[in-house]
This record gives C-alpha cells, structure tokens and sequence, in this order.
C-alpha cells in the first residue's frame, strides 16, 4: 500500500490507529492560482529498488504506485517463495479510475507546443488504465486473467470483488486485485475543483478532510494504491499462507439517477446485494467502512442508507470513514480501505473518524469520532461510490482458522 | 565542446538505461544494449533534439548501431 500515511502497510495502518491526517499543501506543480491547495501525496518514494529510471520514465506515477503495493503483497503473501506456484492460475486485477493522467498532459502539451512527431511511442503503455495489471503480469509471470475494472471511485471495491468471484468461479486460484491512482495533477484538481467538489480550507489542510461533520466543505483528493493478493482457501491453507480475513460478500448496484450526486437508494441495494451474497443478517454486520468522503450531500445521503438497510442495528454498528485521514484516492480508495477492514476485524480495532468535532444533523451513529477504539469485530463492510452511479460494497470476515 | 561521438553515447546511455562502458561504436541498439521496438524510436527522437535535426522515418529504421547513429549526425549537422 501507498498512502499519504505511509508507503507501506504497516505505516499507514499506524498512521489511521493515531488519527493522523497525510493531507499538506500541493508541491507537485504550482498550485498559486487554484481554489484548492492541499492534497494528499506519496511522499518520499525511491522507485529504485523497484525500476530502473529507464522503465519508470515510460510510466505514469499511478504505474509505479501500482507496482510499488503489487511487490509489498507479493512479498508479504509469500507466493514468490511458493514452489508449486502454477502461474497459470494466477491473475491479476489492478485498476485505476483516471489513468495517467500526468502522463496525458505532458503529451498533450508537447503536441501543440512541438508537433505530432515528437510524442513519445511509449505514451499509450504509459498511460492507459490496464498497464498496472499487464506490467504486474510480465514482473511474476502470472498468466491467469488479467483485467482492470474502471469505475471512477468504485474502481478498488470492484476489482476486489470481480478478482474475489474469479477464484469462486473457479478461474483462478490466486488474483491480485485492487487501484491505484494519480490524479492530483494540474487538470485532476482543476476539474474536481471546477466541480466544487474539493475542499478549500487551505489554511488548515490537516482538518480540510472531516466527514458527517457540520464544518465540511468537500472531499480532499489524495493519491496512492492499494493491492491485496486473493487466495481460493484451501490453496492458501495448504501452502500456510497468513490469512487476514475472508471476503465474504459483494454488492453491486447503480443510483440510475445523476452522474455525479448520490440517490442514496443505490447504495442500499448495494449493501443489500453484499448481505445476501454473504449469508448475513444486518445485524452481523459490526463495522462499516463508509465512502464517506467529507462532502455535503454523499455523507447524509451514506447515513440515511445505512439506516435504511440496518434498522435499529444501525445505532448498534459501529461506521468511520478512513478518508478523514487519508483523504480520497478515487480508483484506490476502496483498495485501502479493504485492507483498513480487514486490519480492523483482524486486530479488534475500530479506526476514527477524525475532524468530526460537530456531527452534522442526522448523522447520529457512532461514527467513532476522533480516536480509534478496541472493539470484537467478526465482520466488516466496506462501501464505495462512484459517479456514474455505481455502488460498490464488499464484506469481510475475521479468519477463524 | 564534447564530440559528436560523446554526445550520441551519452544519449544513448540515457535513453536505453545502460552503462557507458557498455556502450562501443560497433554496439547495435536492439542485439547489444536491449532496446525494443519503442526503444528506438524514442531514441532517435532524442537524438534529433539534442542535435536540432530532423531524421526522416526511412533514414531512422536504418539507424541500427552507435556508428550508423554517429555517421548519420555527422554527415547531417
């Protein structure tokens, strides 16, 4: 994983136990005339254990934040080590929701400044949104499938649950799956800015990101990737792989309403469809890892929906939005946030919602403000939305061995 | 004021992320230094800023080694 938390697990899963924000002040370009000036960066990145600057300079930063998360669960999953390994039934499915986006502008800009002849050959492999899923495959050598979902900010929940439902089709064994995303380029913030869909508390970019609370003012674009490595059970048991959790379920639905704002019904046949691919009744449900991304009409409308869908056990469950923290990763915010769950039910911790000083009307859960707590979780959801519509959830168990 | 030579090498070493020493005037870009198809193309687009020229398609394909690439610039600047 790559967050503005941390370049790996163990960082960023520490980062959202102490409610840290990563969010800080633009420095990738010059950000002077922009409404918006923070946003949530990798920092500190050396590619070079990964790539040579000959490779990295034919792909985008969202390529190479992709392979940096795909070789931390490679690594950690131990399936290098795994000798028996039949590559033919591993696959990847790694997706972004713009792309490469940098990459594109860059070009653009030589072709109107320079000519056609001198746009780079390596432009559409640098660029286009398979190239993290292709380049995973040519790095392990995992011929299975081989795909990259792209639904906006949906885009990390749906490649995990399609790569999920691969190995239970029984077309895989082992998939990567997951998003990664660098869009805080000058178009990426423009647009979303244009849009009114940043937050602009310039001055104090640390509290800029504050879910359900009275004060917020739009979600705070961040930039990173997330990739978990997806196991059919008994292939895992029987090379004694560590297991984090199982999913269990996964939802999907449109809004079929508005490209950009919420229904807030799509996201509750979402979570209905997760229950009933899962087993489960609402109320096993014991933490939800809401979207909740800090703007004024998704974070009442995620509200309402849970407690459409979970009645009185809504008030039970416990919910936070991890964007407080991280802010929101598009294409890989639902990647990390399945990992943030099933660290979660893993360890027994609830992570915070920070900057939820004033709860905004309605928005009367526990929405575990400020400080992360210890609690008996056995299963987690996690939700995405994206524009277009699209309504993604995923449900993860604790492994009980 | 490096030569001709120097320059084309160190574009070279640039653009194909290989040593210098790797690098004689005999070394074919794709069977020596590991380029591909993209790789050269790349290539010869460096080469045509670093010496503000420009080197049409069918005289670029047969670009196909330090020497060839050196003969070229030489003879064209």
């Amino acid at each position: 994983m790559l967050s503005p938390l941390g370049n790996n697990v163990a960082s960023s899963w520490e980062g959202i136990k102490a409610g840290r924000s990563g969010i800080g002040l633009i420095d990738r370009f010059d950000a002077t005339d922009y409404n918006t000036k923070i946003g949530g960066a990798v920092k500190d990145l050396d590619l070079s254990p990964y790539l040579s600057p000959k490779d990295a300079r034919k792909m985008d930063p969202f390529i190479h934040y992709g392979l940096v998360a795909a070789q931390e669960a490679v690594d950690s999953s131990g399936l290098a080590d795994f000798e028996s390994l039949d590559k033919d039934r591993v696959g990847v499915a790694i997706g972004s929701g713009i792309g490469g986006l940098e990459f594109i502008e860059k070009t653009v800009i030589t072709l109107a400044e320079n000519g056609p002849r001198k746009v780079s050959p390596f432009f559409v492999p640098a660029s286009v949104i398979n190239m993290i899923s292709g380049n995973v495959a040519i790095r392990f050598g995992y011929q299975g499938p081989n795909i990259a979902i792209t639904t906006a900010c949906t885009t990390g929940t749906h490649n995990i649950g399609y790569a999920a439902r691969t190995i239970a089709y029984g077309d895989a064994d082992v998939m990567l799956a997951g998003g990664s995303e660098m869009a805080t380029t000058r178009t990426g913030i423009a647009a979303f800015s244009s849009a009114r869909a940043l937050s602009t508390r310039n001055e104090d970019p640390e509290k800029a990101s504050r879910p359900w609370d009275k004060d917020r003012d739009g979600f705070v674009l961040s930039d990173g990737a997330g990739v978990l490595v997806l196991e059919e059970l008994e292939h895992a048991k029987r090379r004694g792989a560590e297991i984090y959790g199982e999913v269990v379920g996964f939802g999907m639905s449109d809004d079929a309403y508005h490209i950009t704002s919420p229904s807030g019904t799509g996201a509750e046949k979402a979570m209905q469809n997760a229950l009933r691919d899962a087993g489960l009744q609402p109320t096993d449900v014991d933490y939800i890892n809401a979207h909740g991304t800090s703007t004024q009409v998704g974070d009442v409308a995620e509200v309402s929906a849970v407690k459409n869908v979970f009645g009185d056990h809504a008030y039970k469950l416990a919910m936070s939005s991890t964007k407080s923290m991280t802010g929101h990763l598009l294409g890989a915010a639902g990647a990390i946030e399945a990992i943030f769950s099933l660290l979660a039910v893993r360890e027994g911790i609830l992570p915070p919602t920070i900057n939820l000083d004033n709860p905004d009307e309605g928005c009367d859960l526990d929405l575990v403000a400020n400080e992360a707590r210890k609690a008996d979780l056995k299963v987690a959801l996690s939700n995405s939305f994206g524009f277009g519509g699209t309504n993604g959830t995923l449900i993860f168990s604790r492994y009980e061995g | 004021m490096s030569t001709v030579e120097e320059r084309v090498k160190k574009i070279v070493c640039e653009q194909l992320g290989v040593k210098e020493s790797e690098v004689q005037n005999t070394s074919s870009f794709v069977e020596d230094l590991g380029a591909d198809s993209l790789d050269t193309v790349e290539l010869v687009m460096a080469l045509e800023e670093e010496f503000e020229t420009e080197i049409p398609d069918e005289e670029a394909e047969k670009l196909a080694s330090v020497q060839d690439a050196i003969d070229y610039i030489v003879a064209h600047t």
